[in-house]
């Protein structure tokens, strides 16, 4: 066990990770399992999720019978500790002008949002690498599908995804007996399916990181480690741990038999049994650290235990903050060599800010009503959803790219909201009555959610506001935003969609403005963009393997070197370009060339 | 403090110094407590072996009593479930809302106000408070403010009191799982093996057959 709880690292190390969630995680395994000596550095607490999730806990063992407050967005259980969209101590703030307040969600824990992530793991297609090539827009990648293929392929060998193959355009199929199967689907997700066909939509098996039945793995940890017998036992037997789902609980409170993905679970537990990893918890990570030769040596924490200032170095710093915090981490690295921050030569760092867009609407189904109950609790999430179907409608749409739908209702283990349909449908009703309207009505709602994609513009970054720090006196951001008409027509398309699907299904539902339907910049938690990858190093921050321009020894890996953020959610692309920018590394530091 | 002007050698003198590679701690200084657990906001971390409710609860006695009622008329006993009072619905109302959220803070007004308006219409009208007036006396006030569009003006105040009570009441009895098979939810418990799926029964009944392989 190397988390350091008393704090005191005992060694040097080769590399130090700022960050423990999805791109930290993988760097901090792959590199662990091949005998690199790794120290990671974690601002939120030490966090186990055998011992601290509450899987089977109900309503009424929580304040507010669990619903969502301000402290806790996504109800009582959901797994986020000491954040949200508020972190105590730690403002941001928005620049003078802005259109809209952006929303920066932080968890301050171990693992990082992978603890309570929605697990949707879809993979990026051709065009999605390739998009000012199709369009005009935005920014091509320096690497294409191609590329990133096969590591789409181990990590999804490796967390273990559920999905199927099926074909279709910009929504890649993956190698042969990689995806698990899919869970069958609900009621709701049939009769969706149902109705959609008539409108041409397409309802298809969702792939997400849960383990659909228990993985074999030493067989697979041969195949992902084929030259390294440690990395095949240690990973192998950690895969053959876990277990797989027992349909039943939120995989948003986290999964203590480990059969869906976090770190926690999954990447941390085989590096930390390498022995070459350590990590120190509660360590908020200020700065980088440079030489007279402009070369990164270590980083310049906060130990928030003590409110000590603390370093610690290493030969190569990768920072894997998420988004945002990288880019913070990043400006405030100030020093005569680099006066404007760290990497920062080409003025790209903060900026090309996006996050998904996003918008919902959910309607009353009367063939819903009155079901007769089975157990609908499924996998924790969703089975089924519709991938982008517009491409060769594209044209005409008033909008470039393009979203998915997430389809959710049903009876979902009842929460404050769930007979907040009786309020319209059966006013004035009390008594033995009302029991019969609650059964009725129960689960007889779809909701349906769009996460589209959002073109980077010049108006959506992030900066080093000058005025204000946070309780360790680092320096906060402000955010500066503005919607282009491409996320709002986009918005209203969802919209209007939503409400036909919605009226095919025999419910009714009234489509809002894509302007006022819009969730705001960082509610869907996808945001991306802010040293994005690239191969100009006058308009770009890294090369495709991370590694920033200025400083050959500094590398970043999370979703702030995504050059677009497709409508497909990031999490899955972060852990293929942390596995394959691990690989690039090692071959680096034997080289000697960092 | 100043980082750069520190050599890799330094850092590890000093480091040797503090025996503490990695911080810097000042000569003196107690060491780290070691860190397993520290609950610094019970809110945005809490304790989920030890569930505690960080606010108090504001509702006294007598304005328990009269919810205790008030609960049991909206949701009765019947053959398959509880009355709301059996399995404390009121006291869940109680600690609604003193929560410090801007939505609780508003029905604390709403309920606290609410529970005072019918005490006094029901004394106005027959003499005594609401929980001692005869069952039928306590539906006829109910039948009177249940449904805010066809309430009398007079007694607006009322029936958008009981309008929040009911949505409040029925959130709080149906999550609670002594009520959950009476209400159709069946779940929350392991299966093995994989994912069963629609029932023949419902599959018939909505005209699904076809689909379920996707
Ligand atoms: C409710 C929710 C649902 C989501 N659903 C999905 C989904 O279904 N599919 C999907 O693909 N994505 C989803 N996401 C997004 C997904 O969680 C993130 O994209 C992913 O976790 C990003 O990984 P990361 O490594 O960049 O950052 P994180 O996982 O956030 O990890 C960053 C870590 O760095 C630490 N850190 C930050 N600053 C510092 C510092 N200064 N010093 C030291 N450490 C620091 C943080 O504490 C954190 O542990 C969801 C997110 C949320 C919140
Ligand atoms: S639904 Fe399955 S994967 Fe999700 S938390 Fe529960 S057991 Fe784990």
């Amino acid at each position: 066990m190397a988390i350091l709880t008393d704090r005191k690292s005992t060694r040097e190390y080769d590399v130090i990770i700022v960050g423990s969630g999805a791109g930290g995680g993988m760097m901090g395994m792959q590199l662990s399992l091949n005998g690199v000596k790794v120290l990671m550095l974690e601002a939120g607490r030490n966090y186990d999720p055998i011992k601290e999730t509450p899987m089977f806990h109900t309503p009424d063992q929580a304040p507010l019978r669990g619903k969502g407050t301000q402290d806790r967005f996504f109800g009582h259980y959901d797994a986020t500790v000491g954040g949200g969209w508020q972190v105590p101590g730690e403002p941001y703030g928005d620049k003078e002008g802005t259109q809209e307040e952006f929303w920066w969600w932080r968890p301050r824990m171990l693992g990082g949002r992978t603890n309570h992530w929605g697990r949707i793991s879809l993979r990026f297609g051709q065009y999605d690498f390739k998009p000012k090539s199709r369009d005009g827009l935005g920014y091509d990648w320096p690497i294409s599908y191609e590329d990133l293929a096969p590591y789409y392929d181990k990590t999804e060998m490796m967390i273990g995804v559920y999905g199927s193959n099926e074909g279709m355009e910009n929504t890649p199929d993956s190698s042969p007996g990689v995806l698990l199967p899919a869970p069958k689907p609900r009621v709701g997700e049939l009769l969706t399916k149902k109705h959609c066909k008539s409108l041409n939509i397409p309802v298809i098996p969702i792939h997400r990181a849960v383990l659909t039945q228990a993985l074999d793995g030493p067989k697979l940890a041969a195949k992902l480690f084929p030259n390294n017998p440690k990395a095949q036992k240690l990973v192998g037997d950690d895969m053959s741990a876990r277990m797989a789902c027992f349909w039943a609980t939120e995989c948003g409170r986290g999964c203590s038999i480990r059969a869906n993905f976090q770190s926690t679970t999954v990447l941390l537990p085989a590096a930390l049994a390498s022995g070459n990893l350590d990590i120190i918890t509660d360590a908020m990570v200020r700065e980088v650290l440079t030489d007279d030769s402009g070369k990164v040596t270590g980083v310049h924490y906060m130990d928030k235990v003590t409110r000590v200032d603390s370093i610690a170095r290493a030969r190569v710093v990768i920072l894997s903050a998420s988004t945002c915090e990288t880019a913070r981490i990043l400006l405030n690295s100030k020093s005569a060599l680099f006066p404007n921050g760290l990497a920062n030569s080409s003025g790209q760092v903060g900026r090309n800010l996006t996050d998904s867009v996003g918008s919902s609407l959910a309607g009353h189904i009367p063939a819903m009503e009155s079901l007769p109950p089975y157990n609908e609790d499924g996998a924790g999430g969703e089975h089924v959803y519709t991938p982008w179907w517009n491409y060769k409608k594209q044209e005409t749409l008033g909008f470039a790219r393009g979203y998915h739908i997430e389809i959710g209702g049903g009876r979902y283990m009842p929460s404050m909201g769930a007979l907040g349909l009786l309020d319209t449908t059966s006013p004035g009703i009390y008594g033995k009555k009302l029991k019969d309207e609650a059964r009725r009505y129960y689960g007889a709602v779809m909701g349906f959610a769009g996460r589209g994609e959002m073109i980077p513009n010049e108006n959506c970054y992030c900066e080093i506001d000058p005025n204000r720090v946070d309780q360790w006196g680092i320096p906060i951001l402000r955010f500066h935003w503005k919607w282009s008409d491409h996320e709002i027509n986009q918005a209203t398309h969802m919209q209007n969609t939503f409400a036909d699907i919605i009226g095919a299904m025999g419910g009714k539902a009234t489509p809002r403005p894509g302007r006022e339907a819009l969730n705001k910049p960082g509610e869907i938690i996808h945001e991306a963009g802010t040293a994005i990858m690239g191969t100009d190093p006058k308009a770009s921050v890294v090369n495709s393997f991370g590694q920033t321009w200025d400083v050959k020894n500094l590398f970043l890996m999370d979703a702030s070197i995504l050059p677009s953020n497709p409508d497909k959610n990031l999490t899955l692309t972060v852990l293929a370009l942390a596995w394959r920018s691990a690989e690039y590394l090692l071959d680096e530091m034997k080289k000697g060339t960092v | 403090m100043n980082p750069s002007p520190l050599s890799r050698r330094d850092i590890f003198k000093l480091v040797a110094a503090a025996s503490a590679a990695g911080a810097l701690a000042p000569v003196g200084a107690e060491p780290p407590k070691p860190l397993t657990r520290h609950f610094k906001n019970t809110l945005s971390d809490p304790d989920y072996a030890h569930p505690s409710i960080p606010w108090d609860k504001p509702l006294d006695a007598t304005e328990l009593a009269t919810l205790a009622v008030l609960v049991d008329l909206i949701l009765p006993a019947d053959e398959t479930s509880p009355a709301a009072s059996a399995i404390g619905v009121h006291e869940f109302l109680n600690e609604w809302v003193g929560a410090p959220y801007p939505e609780n803070r508003a029905d604390y007004e709403t309920i606290r106000g609410g529970v005072a308006w019918i005490n006094t219409h029901a004394w106005k009208h027959h003499g005594k408070a609401f929980k001692e007036i005869a069952p039928e006396e306590q539906t006829a006030i109910l039948d009177s403010i249940c449904d805010p569009a066809k309430a009398l003006p007079e007694l607006s105040h009322g029936a958008r009191f009981f309008q929040k009570l009911r949505m409040l009441t029925l959130g709080g009895y149906y999550t609670h799982p002594a009520t959950w098979k009476s209400l159709g939810y069946i779940g929350n418990t392991p299966i093995n093996g994989p994912y069963p799926g629609v029932p023949d029964e419902i599959i018939k009944l909505l005209g699904l057959e076809g689909l379920e392989g996707l």
